[in-house]
C-alpha cells in the first residue's frame, strides 16, 4: 500500500510528522441520486493528530466521514487505517478497527434511558447485563469527565444538549483509537465545549488517540487543532497543517465567492409596550418534575431578551410552553395584554413564530417535501387555498422557490423529502418559514446551532433586523457570544429559575459563568 | 347441583377459571406480538397463525398421538408464517400492515384446507394439573383445573420481560424498534434483528392456537377462533408492550368473557349479551383513564409504521 501512501495534495509533508497516518482515505466518491455529494475526497490523518474538516452546510462533511465509518456506502475509495486497508462495510465493523464516531443527528435511542443507551455503544455488549454493576461503572468514569448527565432519564426526554452529552460520553467511554465528531460543540457551552476539547487534546498529546472533528467554529479550530481539511461541495480544496491559516482565510476556502451577510447595527428603538408577558409560569417536564419554576419575564417590543443557561434548566420546557407544545401546570402567558395558549390561530393572529431546538424534530415533518414543510404556517392561509377548502400546491411551490431561493437552502428542489438535507440547511429551511411574513414576537431556541459561520451571520442579521423593526425576541441559547452580541437584556436560567438578570451592556460575565454553574 | 352450595361464591370462581382458560390463547398470541412489535413490525397476521396451529396441533396429536408433538408443530407453523411476514417486510416500501392481513387470509385459508378431514376424529388432549382436587365441590375443582400451557405462558411472560430488559439480544430488538437510525449507527442487523422477533412471535402465537384445539374448547373446527388473534394485538397496545402487563391484560380479558356464563350459573339471565360485551367496554374504559393527552402513548415502539 505504500505507493499509494505518496498521492500527493497541498502540504501533506509538513502534516506528517509522525511515521504512519492513523487513517487515511484515498478517492472517496458519493452520488445521492443526481447530486454528486463526494468528488474524489483524499486526506489523511496524522498518528496523534487533532484535525478539523471544514465547509459549508451541505458541503458533504457529514456524508464523508459516514462514508469512512460505513454508515453510507462510498461509490468509489478506499480507507485505510494505520496503512492497512480496510473493508468497512458497517459501524460495527468500523468499532473493530478503533474508529467511533458522534453522530451529528443524535443516535440515541429515545425510549431507553441514559445508562440502557451508553451500556448499548459497549463492545461487546455483554450477552446478559447487570445493571447495578454497569451503573456504578458507568456513574464512577462520570465522575473523570468534564460533563454528567443523569442515567435515569429517558433519552427522549433530554434537552438537545443533554443528547449531545451522552453521544460524547458514549464515545469517551469506548475510548476508540480515532475518534470522529461531527459538530460535538454546537449546542454546549463555551466552557463545556473548551473542557472537553481540552481533555481530547491531551489525550491525543500521548498518541492514544487521533481526532477527526467537523466544527463551524474558528475559536475551536484555531485554539485546538493542528491540522485542516476544508471541503467546498463536495470536492477537498485544502489539507494541510494549520499553522498559517487565518480565519479569514479558511472562510475564503470554505466559502469561495460568495458573500457573507453583513453584520446590522443595533438601532436606537424607542420604548415600546410590553408584548410578551410571562407570569410566575409552572411547567412540567416529561417526567413530571418542574422544570419551569415561577418564572416572570416581561418582553417589550424592539428588544432582544436572551436566556443564557446550561441545557436541561428547562429552557427547553419553556419554549415548549410558548410554542404551544406543552401545557403550563401553573400560572399566565399574556401577549398584548390577551391570555396565550399556543394555538395555531392565536400564533398566526400575534404573529409569534419559533425557532425551537432540534428542528427536525420540533419543526418539520421529515417525511415531507420542502414545499410542503414551507408552507406549514400558510397551507391554509388566503392565497395558498384553492376554493377556500383545498390546498393551492402551485402556489405553494412558488412560495417555496423564492423562500429556498432567498435564504439558499441547498440543493434547491423543492420536491425534496427535507429528511435528505444536511443538517444546516434543515436548518435554513425552518429559518426561512419562520422568518418570512410578518414577525412581531419570535421565540428562538439555538438558532445558529448547526449552521456554518456565512449562515449564522445571517441569522443574526436576521434577529436584529426583526428587533430594530420593532419585534419583540426571546432568544434562548447556550452560546455566551451570541448572546452577549445580540440580546438588550440578558439572563441566567438554573434549575428553571432566572437566577440572574441585567442589562447586556452592564453584564458582569463573571457572575454570569458563576451563575450558569449554580453558584 | 353443587353449584347451589358455592352460592355466589361460584361467580368469581367461576370468572377466575374463565380467565386462566380463555386468557391462555390471548396471552400467547400478545406475547409474540408484543415481541414482534418491538422489533418495530406490526404483524397483524396473528389470527392466521392461531389458527393454522390450532390445526397443526390437531393434526399432529391425533396422527402421532402426542399433545405435546402437536404443540410443537404448531409453533412450528406459526414460525413459518412469521418467516414468511419477515422476509415479505424486507423487501423495501412494503407496509407490514397490509402483508400482515394478507397473512391472516393466508394461513386461515391454508388451516381449512388441510384441517377438513380432523374436523371428525378425536385427538388426545393437553394434560391439566388439578389444583383443586383438595376441595370436594366440583365447581372449586373444575376452576382450579388448569392447563400445562398456562403455567408455561405464566412463565414465559415474566421471562420475555427480563429478556427484553436486561440482555443483549433484548437490548438489540428494542433498540431496531425504536430507532432505526441507532441501530444502523451501532452497525445492528436491522432485518435479521426484526426477522428473528417475527418468528419467535409466530411461533409464541402458534401456540396459542394449540391451546384452542387440544385444551379449550378442545377440537378443531373452522369457528374455532373468534378473531382472538385479532384481539391479542390489541391487547399489546393497552398492555403499553410490556410483557408482564401482557399477562394481566389477558387474565382480565378472559375474566370479563367469563361474566356473562358465570352469572348465569347463578341464576341472571337478564343482559346475557350485555354481559358478554364486558370485556369491550372494559378496555375501552381502562384505555380512556389511562391516556393523556400530554403525550405519546408510552412505551410504544417508535419504529412501528403506526407511529410514523
Ligand atoms: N440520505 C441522503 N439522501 C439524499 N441526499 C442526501 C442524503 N444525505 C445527504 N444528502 C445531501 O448531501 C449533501 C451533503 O450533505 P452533508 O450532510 O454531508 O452536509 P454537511 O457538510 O454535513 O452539512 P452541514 O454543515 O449542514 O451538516 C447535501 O446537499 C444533502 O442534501
Ligand atoms: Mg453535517
Amino acid at each position: 500500500m505504500n505507493d499509494l501512501a505518496g498521492c500527493g495534495y497541498p502540504g501533506h509533508a509538513a502534516e506528517v510528522s509522525h511515521a504512519r497516518p492513523a487513517l487515511e482515505a484515498i478517492g472517496l466518491c458519493k452520488r445521492f441520486g443526481p447530486l454528486q455529494v463526494l468528488d474524489e475526497v483524499s486526506f489523511k490523518l496524522g498518528q496523534g493528530a487533532f484535525h478539523a474538516l471544514l465547509g459549508g452546510n451541505g458541503a458533504g462533511k457529514s456524508t464523508l466521514v459516514k462514508c469512512v465509518m460505513g454508515y453510507h456506502a462510498a461509490d468509489r475509495g478506499t480507507v485505510l487505517v494505520e496503512n492497512r486497508e480496510c473493508a468497512i462495510g458497517n459501524p460495527r465493523d468500523a468499532h473493530r478497527y478503533g474508529l467511533g464516531m458522534v453522530y451529528q443527528h443524535f443516535t440515541l435511542v429515545p425510549e431507553m434511558t441514559v445508562l440502557e443507551n451508553l451500556v448499548l455503544s459497549r463492545l461487546p455488549i455483554p450477552a446478559m447485563i447487570r445493571w447495578r454493576e454497569e451503573k456504578q461503572r458507568l456513574a464512577a468514569l462520570m465522575e473523570e469527565m468534564p460533563f454528567s448527565v443523569p442515567l435515569d432519564r429517558k433519552a427522549g426526554e433530554l434537552a438537545a444538549g443533554e443528547k449531545q452529552k451522552v453521544e460524547l460520553l458514549k464515545q469517551l467511554f469506548l475510548q476508540p483509537r480515532i475518534l470522529i465528531l461531527d459538530e460535538p460543540t454546537s449546542v454546549l457551552t463555551p466552557q463545556e465545549a473548551d473542557s472537553l476539547l481540552g481533555m481530547l487534546k491531551k489525550r491525543t498529546r500521548s498518541h492514544r488517540l487521533t481526532v477527526l472533528i467537523i466544527t463551524h467554529k474558528f475559536r475551536e479550530v484555531m485554539d485546538f487543532a493542528d491540522a485542516v481539511s476544508v471541503l467546498r461541495r463536495g470536492k477537498l480544496v485544502y489539507s494541510g497543517p494549520l499553522a498559517g491559516q487565518t480565519p479569514a482565510r479558511l472562510a475564503e476556502l470554505m466559502t469561495g465567492s460568495e458573500e457573507i451577510a453583513r453584520t446590522v447595527t443595533r438601532e436606537k428603538v424607542e420604548e415600546k409596550p410590553v408584548r410578551l408577558e410571562i407570569d410566575r409560569l409552572d411547567v412540567a417536564s416529561d417526567h413530571g418534575a418542574r422544570a419551569v419554576k415561577e418564572l416572570s419575564i416581561r418582553l417589550r417590543g424592539g428588544e432582544i431578551f436572551g436566556i443564557a443557561g446550561v441545557s436541561g434548566n428547562g429552557q427547553q420546557e419553556l419554549v415548549q410552553a410558548l410554542s404551544g407544545q406543552r401545557r403550563p401546570d401553573r400560572g399566565a402567558i399574556r401577549i398584548d395584554g390577551s391570555p396565550y395558549a399556543g394555538t395555531r390561530r392565536e400564533m398566526a393572529r400575534f404573529r409569534l413564530r419559533c425557532l425551537p431546538e432540534e428542528p427536525l424534530r420540533n419543526a418539520c415533518v421529515p417525511r415531507m417535501s420542502l414545499a410542503e414543510n414551507l408552507a406549514l404556517r400558510t397551507f391554509d392561509r388566503p392565497g395558498f387555498t384553492r376554493w377556500r377548502w383545498f390546498v393551492d400546491a402551485k402556489a405553494q411551490k412558488t412560495q417555496a422557490r423564492e423562500l429556498i431561493e432567498r435564504y439558499r437552502v441547498h440543493p434547491p428542489e423543492p420536491e425534496r423529502r427535507l429528511d435528505t438535507l444536511s443538517g444546516g440547511n434543515v436548518q435554513r429551511l425552518v429559518l426561512a418559514r419562520e422568518l418570512s411574513g410578518q414577525v412581531e414576537l419570535l421565540i428562538a431556541a439555538n438558532p445558529c446551532f448547526g449552521l456554518d459561520f456565512a449562515a449564522t451571520a445571517e441569522v443574526r442579521r436576521q434577529l436584529m433586523q426583526a428587533r430594530n423593526r420593532g419585534a419583540a425576541v426571546l432568544l434562548v441559547s447556550e452560546d455566551l457570544d451570541e448572546l452577549l452580541e445580540l440580546s438588550d437584556r440578558i439572563a441566567v436560567m438554573f434549575e428553571g429559575r432566572l437566577t440572574y438578570e441585567s442589562w447586556t451592556a452592564e453584564a458582569d460575565l463573571d457572575t454570569i459563568g458563576l451563575r450558569m454553574a449554580g453558584h | 347441583m353443587n353449584g347451589e352450595a358455592l352460592g355466589w361464591w361460584g361467580v368469581p370462581l367461576a370468572i377466575l377459571g374463565g380467565a386462566i382458560r380463555a386468557g391462555t390463547p390471548y396471552l400467547f398470541v400478545s406475547l409474540g406480538e408484543c415481541l414482534t412489535e418491538k422489533s418495530g413490525r406490526i404483524n397483524l397476521g396473528l389470527e392466521g397463525n392461531l389458527v393454522l396451529g390450532a390445526m397443526s396441533a390437531y393434526a399432529v396429536s391425533y396422527l402421532s398421538g402426542s399433545p405435546w408433538l402437536g404443540v410443537l408443530a404448531a409453533g412450528g407453523t406459526g414460525m413459518l408464517l412469521g418467516l414468511l411476514h419477515a422476509w415479505l417486510c424486507s423487501f423495501p416500501k412494503v407496509n407490514d400492515i397490509a402483508v400482515g392481513i394478507a397473512l391472516m387470509l393466508f394461513g386461515i385459508g391454508v388451516a381449512f384446507f388441510f384441517g377438513k378431514p380432523y374436523i371428525q376424529p378425536a385427538a388426545p388432549h393437553l394434560p391439566a394439573l388439578g389444583f383443586g382436587d383438595w376441595s370436594a365441590s366440583a365447581q372449586v375443582r373444575a376452576a382450579l383445573e388448569i392447563n400445562v400451557l398456562f403455567l408455561i405462558g405464566l412463565g414465559t411472560a415474566p421471562l420475555l420481560g427480563w429478556f427484553l430488559a436486561n440482555t443483549r439480544w433484548g437490548l438489540m430488538v428494542r433498540t431496531v424498534g425504536d430507532s432505526r437510525n441507532a441501530a444502523e449507527a451501532l452497525g445492528f442487523p436491522v432485518n435479521r434483528v426484526r426477522a428473528a422477533a417475527t418468528v419467535a412471535g409466530g411461533f409464541l402465537a402458534g401456540v396459542g392456537g394449540a391451546f384452542l384445539s387440544l385444551y379449550y374448547p378442545g377440537s378443531w373446527n373452522e369457528g374455532l377462533s373468534s378473531g382472538q388473534g385479532l384481539i391479542a394485538v390489541a391487547l399489546v397496545v393497552f398492555a403499553r408492550w410490556q410483557p408482564m402487563r401482557c399477562l394481566y391484560a389477558s387474565l382480565l380479558f378472559g375474566g370479563a368473557g367469563a361474566l356473562g356464563p358465570a352469572l348465569q350459573s347463578v341464576g341472571i339471565t337478564g343482559g346475557y349479551y350485555l354481559f358478554n360485551a364486558a370485556p369491550y367496554v372494559l378496555t375501552l374504559l381502562l384505555m380512556a383513564a389511562t391516556c393523556s393527552p400530554e403525550r405519546t402513548l408510552s412505551g410504544i415502539p417508535g419504529e412501528l409504521s403506526v407511529t410514523k
